[in-house]
């Protein structure tokens, strides 16, 4: 489960970022965080045009055990949402770092994408996290 | 400390993700808690319930003594091996317990108690037994296996004797016995046939196994909950406690008030049915999209209340909850992060023997 993808930075609160060829930023869940939360039945998606700010709740994923939190890794306005979590939130679960993204933010500032963990340093911290 | 039952290791084994569960620790899912709910309301799974609290009564006036504890009438049970739930309540009315009873015979009852609660129940009923010569012995060498769905007797009863095969596919429903060694009851917390069945510790990860060859599957403990929330059935310290009375908490047909003899809270529970109870428990769905959870505020025509259990239904695909609200109110809201949406108030149990019900 820890074969985190190389292309992805991290909030502590396991939300991953990528960074795409066009300047936008698209945000999900981690493996790890889908996992804890267990099977997904509703996703609350935030609308196209928001603006957000970093660290600011954006989503909220709700399983039948818990409801949590995505907060938004760059500040920026939301450019697109995953309509199809609407219907099929169990959809992050199946496929947390690729079909199960959750929306695409355009960043004000890019440079907050630096401050953001590596794929080891977030290795590291579900390493610590398990101890 | 956490405390382990005699199938932690077990339940490792099987991919489980364990979780304190009251100060145990115990399998929330061994991987999708919803297909876990849907093999149970189709089929047939088990659950590790030996975190439960059994003890034995005997005496020669544990009749008598029991009659004076429950709020529920022990008299009702005539036969040997019957079983009762009944809230034990405290001399203001509220609940310190709900549990089960089984009538051995008249020297003999047992009791069946919640695990978060064991430590006050035992004292309490510890103190209250003495004055009747009553004998408490708490059965830490069972485990607790429920294996309930459809299909859930034939594949028990598949695993027995004879002689034990037969036994258990006789036993009524809300009736338990001693079976090849281990006391099989036809009880469970989901809405589904089933048993739930005492098998000595030594013998449990035995036991366990064979049920597992035979088809049966584990489900935790977040499974569960949401069965017994779709069934109807109350969660001690969610849906109600010691500040809550039975009336209060959808209970009231579990209380006998006009019967012959004093048994504790009744006093408070009469005074309290004569006046009216300003509180009552009801059943909620929602249409919409979301989940209702513990806490949640809810708003009526008649003032707010809140959710007490509040989960999404796998056998609904919506979100179902109990909350307590003024007795006057009709109409419901819940504020959901800020938002208010309309929920509707229903009868339940929600789900029955695997179907919705009507109205839901």
């Amino acid at each position: 489960m820890n074969d985190i993808p190389g292309d992805l930075k991290f909030l502590k609160s396991h939300e991953w970022a990528r960074l795409e060829d066009n300047g936008n930023v698209t945000v999900g869940i981690s493996e790890h965080a889908q996992s804890q939360l267990g099977d997904l039945v509703y996703v609350e998606l935030p609308a196209v045009g928001d603006h957000i700010d970093a660290g600011n709740g954006a989503a909220v994923v709700e399983s039948v055990k818990a409801a949590s939190d995505v907060y938004s890794p760059v500040s920026g306005t939301v450019v697109s949402v995953n309509e199809a979590l609407s219907d099929t939130p169990e959809i992050i679960n199946g496929d947390a770092w690729g079909e199960g993204w959750i929306f695409v933010i355009k960043p004000s500032q890019p440079a907050e994408l630096d401050e953001l963990l590596s794929p080891d340093d977030y290795a590291e911290l579900l390493e610590n996290e398990a101890h | 400390m956490t405390q382990q039952t005699v199938l932690n290791s077990t339940h490792r084994a099987l991919g489980a993700r364990m979780v304190d569960f009251g100060g145990w620790d115990m399998p929330i899912n061994y991987g999708s808690q919803i297909d876990e709910h849907h093999q149970v309301r189709r089929d047939a799974g088990m659950f590790d319930v030996s975190h439960m609290t059994v003890v034995d009564l005997r005496g020669a006036r544990v009749r008598e003594f029991l009659r004076y504890l429950l709020a529920n009438n022990i008299d009702k049970l005539k036969t040997s091996g019957k079983a009762l739930y009944s809230c034990m309540l405290n001399e203001q009315g509220g609940v310190i317990d709900d549990l089960i009873v089984y009538f051995i015979n008249e020297n003999f009852f047992r009791l069946v108690v919640n695990a978060s609660t064991r430590d006050k129940d035992l004292d309490w009923i510890a103190r209250h037994a003495s004055g009747f010569g009553v004998t408490l012995q708490e059965r830490r060498d069972f485990a607790m296996i429920a294996v309930q769905g459809p299909n859930a007797r034939q594949r028990v009863a598949g695993l027995l004797s004879e002689q034990g095969n037969a036994a258990a596919l006789k036993l009524g429903k809300f009736v338990g016995a001693e079976i090849d060694g281990m006391f099989i009851a036809r009880t469970g917390y989901t809405g589904e046939d089933g048993f739930e069945i005492m098998v000595p510790e030594t013998d449990a990860i035995a036991f366990w196994q064979r049920l597992l060859a035979a088809g049966v599957k584990p489900a935790g403990l977040g499974a569960r909950d949401t069965l017994r929330l779709e069934a109807g059935m109350n969660l001690y310290g969610q849906d109600m406690d010691e500040s809550v009375l039975p009336l209060e908490a959808g209970l009231a047909w579990t209380l006998v008030l006009d019967r012959d003899g004093d048994f504790l809270g009744r006093t408070a529970l009469q005074q309290a049915a004569a006046a009216g109870v300003t509180r009552s428990m009801v059943g909620l769905v929602m249409d919409d999209k979301g989940v209702l959870r513990h806490g949640q505020k809810v708003l009526s025509d008649a003032g707010d209340g809140e959710i007490l259990s509040g989960s999404f239904s796998p056998t609904l695909g919506k979100s179902i909850a109990f909350a307590r609200v003024p007795a006057a109110a009709t109409q419901f809201r819940v504020d959901i992060r800020g938002r208010e949406v309309p929920v509707r108030a229903v009868k339940f149990p929600f789900v029955r023997d695997g179907q919705p019900c009507a109205g839901i």
